[in-house]
């Protein structure tokens, strides 16, 4: 079976006054109708993939990669033209925060029923039926009331169901949700999770989740991939998480506090510089 | 800001769904504006406490320029009270203002007529110029400097930037000069100075004072083409001025929205460049595009006065220079409060437009 999407050797370079800054090098990975978390640091390149799959790299950056494929098409710096039919309609992204990822100064009806009337071309009324049937799927209990409402009105947990509903619209085969819930409340993040979750799996679709958040992503996602440096440093089940093998997951997940076993200092996380380019642990 | 009843509890979205909003609108509306109308009467009062104070304090005296040099004691004591300088100085205020509602600054002693007629006679002529070159800085710089900030980098943006900083460092009668040489001058494509062709002075009655809008009233084809064929230079010269203030002002408010999260958003969605650019990121610099060109306009109706001399415009700057040049304090004062009126109106009028085209403000 072709995977919905497969990416090899995946590299994202900008020039810069002192060379090139090589923020993604050579990621490779697949993704089937699961829930893939991507975890690192800041600056680890993560969401440089997920930009890079969309192909919204802008100039002066680079793409460039062995083989990146959307259901065993090349989507590799395919032309705009082509690119634009298929975001939004076959892959999408939901970002951090709703407070700036929705316009400030358009309803929120509209700017579902913009991204849906796009890819399928219905009418108006038809459009405005479908963002409140979706509204209605993320759990607002007024779509009618949010239609009109603008993003400012809204709180942040119900701006990211919004955000969720957009995206969702059109039916695509893939979501990136880059921290998706790194700007809300705790008890909001739960909830949020939950409505992407349900949705992403009654539509099968591939996830991924970009996320700095270790025992979430262990929590929510089937496999992972731990990213430092722009480069997959191991790839593994979320279940055998604890059982990460790569001294970069190890650290990452001693830094971490924890109730059932507390520690008098927690362990601060080492660097080394033979990972950045040694060949990635695990499956891969 | 996020209202309480808003707080994401899913089953507990919101209030009931606001059924009466519409009249509660209307009063939220109607007090906003109440509001905005106080603090205009307000700024208008300030505007004429200045002026009467500045007419006090110059070191020129409002008897002598009435009655002359060559006045007797009793002659100038009768004119004195007659203006009503002996009286307190609130009540000296009052009746300023008083004459001031009535439309009464006085009368000129440069030109002998009232001032309120005199304005009468210039200010449109300098409305009329400087409406007309905001409109061609506006429809020509906002444009420029969104495919600027849109390409940037690209030979758009260099040569929006080139034609801004030209029109930034060329001296105005320089350029007012040499248009007139060349297109007036060897071309003869446009009319010369003033505001009209000798023939058609006077010829079409006055309605609005703006030559442009009085002869279309009057369906005189042949005035209308020579009012135009005289104002097309000077106007397009202040509006290459304004176009390059707007131009780089739009290109800066688009380049900070352009990086906002919002637009990646809706290039997410797969909306095309044009969308993105004038539906999206367009749409958010209204604001403060709407102060920017409101302050452009101001500045051209306080009258560019190097423009005005070299066309031979009749307008207001020239008029107020002239009147300063001559310690003609009554029009100085009477044209002061009617800049400064226009200011005020525009202020209110951006007031207005920014409620209308920002849904957050309050």
């Amino acid at each position: 079976m072709t995977p919905l999407l497969s990416v090899r050797n995946l590299r994202v370079a900008f020039p810069t006054r002192s060379g090139l800054f090589e923020a993604v090098r050579g990621v490779s990975f697949e993704l089937g109708r699961e829930r893939l978390g991507v975890v690192g640091e800041s600056g680890s390149g993560k969401t440089m993939t997920g930009r890079a799959i969309l192909g919204l790299v802008r100039p002066p950056g680079r793409v460039d990669a062995d083989r990146m494929a959307l259901s065993g098409e090349s989507i590799l710096n395919l032309p705009e033209r082509r690119m634009r039919r298929l975001r939004g309609a076959r892959i999408s992204m939901v970002m951090q925060d709703p407070k700036f990822s929705l316009n400030p100064v358009m309803t929120v009806g509209r700017q579902i029923v913009e991204g849906y009337r796009l890819h399928t071309g219905v009418s108006r009324a038809q459009a405005r039926d479908k963002a409140l049937e979706m509204l209605a799927a993320v759990q607002i209990r007024d779509p009618e009331r949010v239609f009109h409402a603008y993003p400012h009105e809204v709180s942040g947990g119900m701006g990211q169901r919004i955000m969720i509903a957009m995206m969702l619209a059109p039916d695509p085969e893939i979501l990136i949700a880059d921290e998706p819930t790194s700007a809300l409340d705790v008890s909001v993040r739960n909830e949020v999770l939950r409505i992407l979750d349900r949705l992403v799996r009654e539509r099968g679709m591939g996830l991924i989740f970009i996320s700095h958040d270790l025992n979430l992503v262990a929590q929510f996602c089937d496999r992972v991939l731990i990213m430092y440096a722009g480069r997959v440093v191991e790839e593994l089940p979320a279940r055998d998480l604890h059982a990460a093998r790569h001294p970069y997951t190890q650290g990452l997940l001693n830094s971490l506090p924890r109730l059932d076993r507390p520690v008098e200092r927690l362990a601060v996380l080492q660097r080394q510089a033979g990972w950045r380019d040694a060949p990635p642990e695990g499956a891969a | 800001m996020v209202q309480p009843d808003m707080l994401d509890q899913p089953g507990r979205d919101g209030p009931p769904p606001a059924a009466g909003a519409p009249s509660g609108r209307a009063m939220r509306l109607g007090r906003r504006f109440a509001g905005v109308a106080l603090s205009l009467v307000l700024t208008l009062l300030g505007l004429l406490l200045v002026t009467f104070v500045i007419g006090r304090i110059m070191p020129i005296d409002p008897v002598l320029k009435v009655v002359g040099e060559r006045a007797t004691q009793a002659q100038y004591d009768a004119a004195y009270q007659a203006m009503g300088l002996d009286k307190p100085i609130w009540q000296q205020f009052l009746r300023y203002m008083a004459e001031v509602l009535r439309g009464d600054f006085g009368r000129s002693i440069s030109t002998g007529h009232a001032v309120a007629q005199d304005l009468r006679r210039v200010f449109p002529a300098t409305l009329e110029l400087a409406t007309l070159g905001t409109m061609i800085g506006v429809l020509v710089g906002v444009p420029l400097g969104v495919v600027a900030a849109a390409r940037r980098g690209g030979w758009i943006d260099q040569v929006a930037r080139v034609v801004a900083l030209v029109g930034y460092s060329m001296p105005i009668f320089w350029l007012g000069l040499m248009g007139l040489l060349l297109f007036y001058g060897i071309l003869g494509w446009v009319g010369g100075p003033g505001r009209q062709g000798i023939v058609y002075d006077g010829m079409v009655p006055t309605v609005t004072g703006l030559i442009l809008v009085d002869s279309l009233v009057a369906g005189d084809w042949a005035a209308f083409r020579d009012a135009f064929s005289h104002i097309v230079l000077p106007a397009g010269l202040l509006g290459y001025f304004s176009l390059a203030y707007i131009s780089r002002m739009t290109r800066s408010f688009m380049l900070e929205q352009l990086s906002a999260e919002y637009v990646v958003t809706a290039r997410v969605k797969g909306l095309s460049e044009r969308r993105v650019i004038w539906g999206h990121a367009f749409r958010n610099i209204l604001v403060p595009l709407v102060t920017v060109i409101a302050l452009s306009f101001g500045s051209l109706l306080e009258g560019s006065v190097l423009t005005e001399i070299v066309f031979s415009w009749p307008g207001i700057g020239q008029y107020i220079t002239k009147a300063l040049l001559a310690g003609d304090m009554n029009a100085v004062l009477g044209g002061t409060v009617v800049v400064g009126t226009c200011f005020v109106a525009l202020n209110l009028l951006s007031d207005i437009l920014y409620r209308l085209l920002d849904p957050r403000a309050t």
